[in-house]
């Protein structure tokens, strides 16, 4: 009996490593910029090229910045949510049009909905490589003193949106 | 006959149209032979198994115009390491830096060989003691010849 024990003992290790790596998304990288400032930029709106964006005028206030895309299928997903929630419950959420076409981008957000405070417009990406974003959908959480407090890769779902936006923002809005 | 040269020509524009300007090749030799060496070092983010010299995709194309930028303006290697670890993280270095949080990485493998190797010389030992040398009389050396003479 003793001599199955050792073996038994380092499957079941093995299986506790395996359990836990296979239930990992490998695409979630943690992102080294939570907990540091928000990286400034000036890009024009999407709606108004004339004008320009930049974070610092959001100091202040606790906003999320999604980044979207026209061409960028999980948005599909992701965007009803985002208008709900910024109709219901009057969260701040800046988008970020990244790498697409003006005239798109435009006929996205009248086709799906506008929960966007304003869009900025990142034609070529530069705001994106900035934000360390490799797969869009992502959205930030920013603090009123501008620092990025959580990333959230890939679609906020209403599950994400309760458990773990909301919560954060009621708590940095105290 | 005309219309088919009308044809014909318009097809012609219409490919030319619709070509897309080859990318510009190596403006500077020295600065793409550095791009390409950091570049293999790098992880695409996108296609994780790829390099940011081997992907193909958006994300790894900006990123090594973003690079030939950096190299452009004078940086040195590591800074240029440090601009994208700033952003994406320590993920896309292949060669993950040596830190607390890595030490179970770079060591586990080294960690894993010498306790193998200790378990194997502790069982050796141990079975060294148990096997006993065993002399044959006479008598038993016949028998056992005459019963591997039966077998054969």
């Amino acid at each position: 009996m003793n001599r199955f024990l050792l073996p038994l003992g380092l499957f079941v290790v093995l299986l506790g490593f395996l359990a836990v790596g296979l239930n990992r998304d490998p695409r979630e990288v943690p992102s080294p910029l939570v907990g540091k400032p928000a990286p400034a930029f000036e890009v024009p709106q999407l709606a108004a090229p004339d004008k320009n964006f930049a974070p610092k005028e959001m100091l202040g206030r606790v906003w999320l910045l999604n980044v979207w895309a026209s061409w960028c299928v999980s948005c599909r997903q992701e965007h009803p949510v985002l208008v709900a929630y910024a109709k219901s419950h009057g969260i701040t959420v800046v988008g970020l049009d990244y790498k697409d076409q003006r005239e798109d981008g435009m006929r996205w957000l009248g086709q799906f909905g506008n929960p966007y405070v304003l869009s900025a417009f990142d034609a070529d990406g530069r705001v994106g490589i900035d934000y360390g974003v490799y797969g869009v959908p992502e959205t930030y959480l920013i603090d009123k003193a501008g620092t990025i407090r959580y990333k959230q890769i890939g679609p906020i779902t209403p599950d994400v949106m309760e458990k773990k936006l909301l919560p954060m923002i009621k708590e940095l809005e105290k | 006959m005309r219309a088919l040269v009308v044809i014909m020509m318009a097809l012609l524009l219409a490919g030319s149209a619709l070509a897309k300007e080859a990318a510009p090749l190596a403006r500077n030799e020295t600065v793409e032979q550095r791009l390409v060496k950091l570049a293999e070092e790098l992880r695409c983010l996108v296609c994780q198994n790829q390099s940011l010299a081997e992907s193909h995709a958006d994300l790894a194309e900006d990123l090594r115009r973003e690079v030939r930028g950096l190299i452009e303006q004078g940086k040195t290697d590591a800074e240029i390491k440090d601009f994208l670890v700033s952003r994406y993280g320590d993920f896309v270095l292949y060669q993950p830096p040596v830190k607390p949080t890595t030490w179970l990485l770079w060591g586990g493998p080294f960690t894993l060989l010498i306790a193998g190797v200790a378990a194997l010389i502790f069982y050796l030992r141990r079975r060294g003691g148990q096997v006993h040398e065993t002399t044959l009389t006479d008598d038993e050396k016949k028998r056992a010849e005459a019963l591997l003479k039966d077998n054969q």
